[in-house]
């Protein structure tokens, strides 16, 4: 995997997950994002897996994957293309947004042994290099977030909303967006980006 | 998650053996995976249904054919399906969210589980989810729940906005098990709880839904759904009405109801029915028809509302539908 591409990887060149994989974190607020992350790479270790050819981003990978998991975690943990974000983990908040063969599904719903032979896109194969891709500029310019955690969701399922057809009005884009919930509840400046991001992608 | 040996089924034929004890087929993944992490279901085996021929949405004299496997998503985008059975387009599009419209199959929505917190729950009692276990809804917080064809052990209602447009519609499904192929009305495929609640329908062990027949009618094409719910969008129906019509000039000659949120299944209001055929399409008339529509409910402490909520949805429907000719 080219590091440049980390989604975490901010201007300062330091990545979140790079910060925490050092250890020098013991902070309590950390402990449950590790704790999942032993629980994954241990499962996977276990008999029955399942090998998985699947191209994402453009690149292509064969893995040995666990039946039971899930896109959403082989996608941050193995892939560790961590831009696309673990929410509720159950189907109910979209932060896990992704495109399979070109279609929005959500990664936490989807296990990986059924991606077989698909392609994948995540928010980090979006940008054209260092060119933002419209919806991200049109979420910048608008500053369609607080904390930033629902973003890579949001910009996920637009994208994909306006290649299914442009939405005609705000209330459109509310009700085609409802399956990304935003918890800082940024969503005035989301529907404005999106409309934007939907004129700019035309 | 449980461990469970994973295959992938390329043919009907396939998918049946290697349906064992304890096999759950695998299509769009929603309700499965989702209750799989939850540990409320735990098959030994998963099998991938998804490379099966079973896709497509045709009309031909018949009616309407559609595969298991088609995606909600398409299936409410199709401009058959949007002419002729508007209520089936309306019905999907108010259904979940765009993702999971994608993912999740029209077999798959037909025999989701339902939202019962407690059936969620695995630390709480639930006779659906281990049978004996006894029921925490009936006298745990049960506002949601269902006031139709409710028992002493589960009163959780079926949460599908599809099947009820279906049931309205005189829908079948088609099953084919490694014994043969056979066709059931959607309407009788579901069971009511009773006192074996665990039991949801009349599906036999390693049987497949293979695809859906909507006949043809003059109503079909004259039909509407509407749900109410707590958000407006992205939620599961409080109360919801699939209403289809057929008139004679302001005459209204056939008329089929049913209704969700309400009931443990999908369901028919065969007396609403019978009061509105032959009457002009009025409100008084509409009125008048649903005010015995909720008679043989059964309501909870937390849903008491539900009685009058169903009358409004009723009318509030037959409204809207008359507003669209």
């Amino acid at each position: 995997m080219n590091p440049d591409n980390d989604a975490g990887q901010g201007r300062s060149g330091v990545s979140r997950r790079g910060f925490l994989g050092a250890g020098a974190v013991a902070a309590a607020a950390a402990a449950p994002l590790m704790a999942t992350v032993a629980d994954a790479s241990t499962a996977a270790e276990g008999e029955g897996l399942v090998t998985v050819r699947v191209t994402v981003n453009g690149d292509r990978h064969a893995m040995r994957v666990d039946p039971r998991g899930t896109l959403l975690d082989t996608l941050r943990e193995k892939l560790e293309l961590t831009g696309t974000k673990k929410g509720c983990d159950r189907g109910q908040c979209g932060a896990c947004t992704v495109h399979v063969d070109g279609r929005r599904v959500l990664s936490c719903l989807t296990l990986a042994a059924t991606t077989n032979g698909r392609e994948v896109t995540t928010i980090e194969g979006l940008a054209d290099g260092e060119q933002l891709h419209p919806m991200q500029q049109a979420f910048i310019d608008h500053d369609g977030f607080q904390c930033g955690f629902c973003t890579p969701g949001q910009i996920m399922s637009a994208v994909a909303m306006v290649d299914e057809g442009p939405a005609r009005t705000d209330d459109e884009i509310r009700e085609r967006m409802s399956g990304n919930i935003c918890r800082c509840s940024a969503y005035p400046f989301i529907v404005d980006a999106v409309r934007d991001g939907q004129e700019a992608m035309r | 998650m449980r461990a469970y040996t994973f295959t992938q089924a390329r043919s009907v034929r396939e998918a049946h053996s290697r349906a064992g004890a304890h096999t759950a087929f695998l299509a769009g993944g929603t309700t499965l995976v989702d209750l799989m992490k939850l540990d409320v279901m735990a098959p030994a085996h998963v099998v991938d249904i998804n490379g099966l021929p079973l896709r497509g949405v045709t009309l031909d004299r018949r009616g309407l054919h559609v595969g298991a496997l088609e995606r909600m998503s398409d299936v409410a985008a199709n401009p058959t399906v949007r002419r002729h059975y508007p209520v089936i387009a309306r019905a999907l599009e108010l259904s979940a969210s765009a993702q999971l419209r994608n993912m999740a199959s029209i077999g798959g929505n037909l025999l989701q589980r339902t939202r019962c917190g407690y059936f969620r729950d695995v630390a709480t009692a639930c006779n659906k989810r281990e049978p004996g276990s006894g029921c925490s809804a009936l006298t745990g917080w049960n506002r949601g729940h269902a006031i139709l064809g409710t028992s002493d052990d589960c009163a959780a209602t079926h949460p599908s906005d599809l099947a009820v447009a279906l049931v309205v519609l005189g829908t079948d499904v088609h099953l084919a098990s490694a014994r043969g192929t056979r066709t059931v009305p959607l309407d009788g495929f579901y069971t009511l709880p009773g006192t074996t609640p665990h039991v949801e329908n009349v599906l036999r062990p390693g049987e497949l839904i293979t695809g859906i027949t909507v006949p043809r009618s003059a109503w079909a094409a004259h039909s509407t759904y509407l749900k109410i719910r707590d958000r407006q969008s992205y939620e599961f129906a409080l109360a919801s009405a699939a209403v289809a019509l057929e008139m004679r000039g302001d005459t209204i000659t056939k008329a089929r109801i049913a209704v969700g949120g309400m009931g443990t299944r999908p369901w028919r209001l065969p007396a609403v029915e019978r009061a509105l055929t032959g009457h002009r399409a009025t409100e008084a008339t509409y009125e008048a028809a649903v005010r015995h529509a909720a008679s043989g409910s059964k309501t909870l402490e937390h849903n008491a509302f539900k009685p009058a909520l169903l009358r409004r949805t009723l009318v509030r429907a037959l409204t809207a539908l008359e507003e669209q000719r």
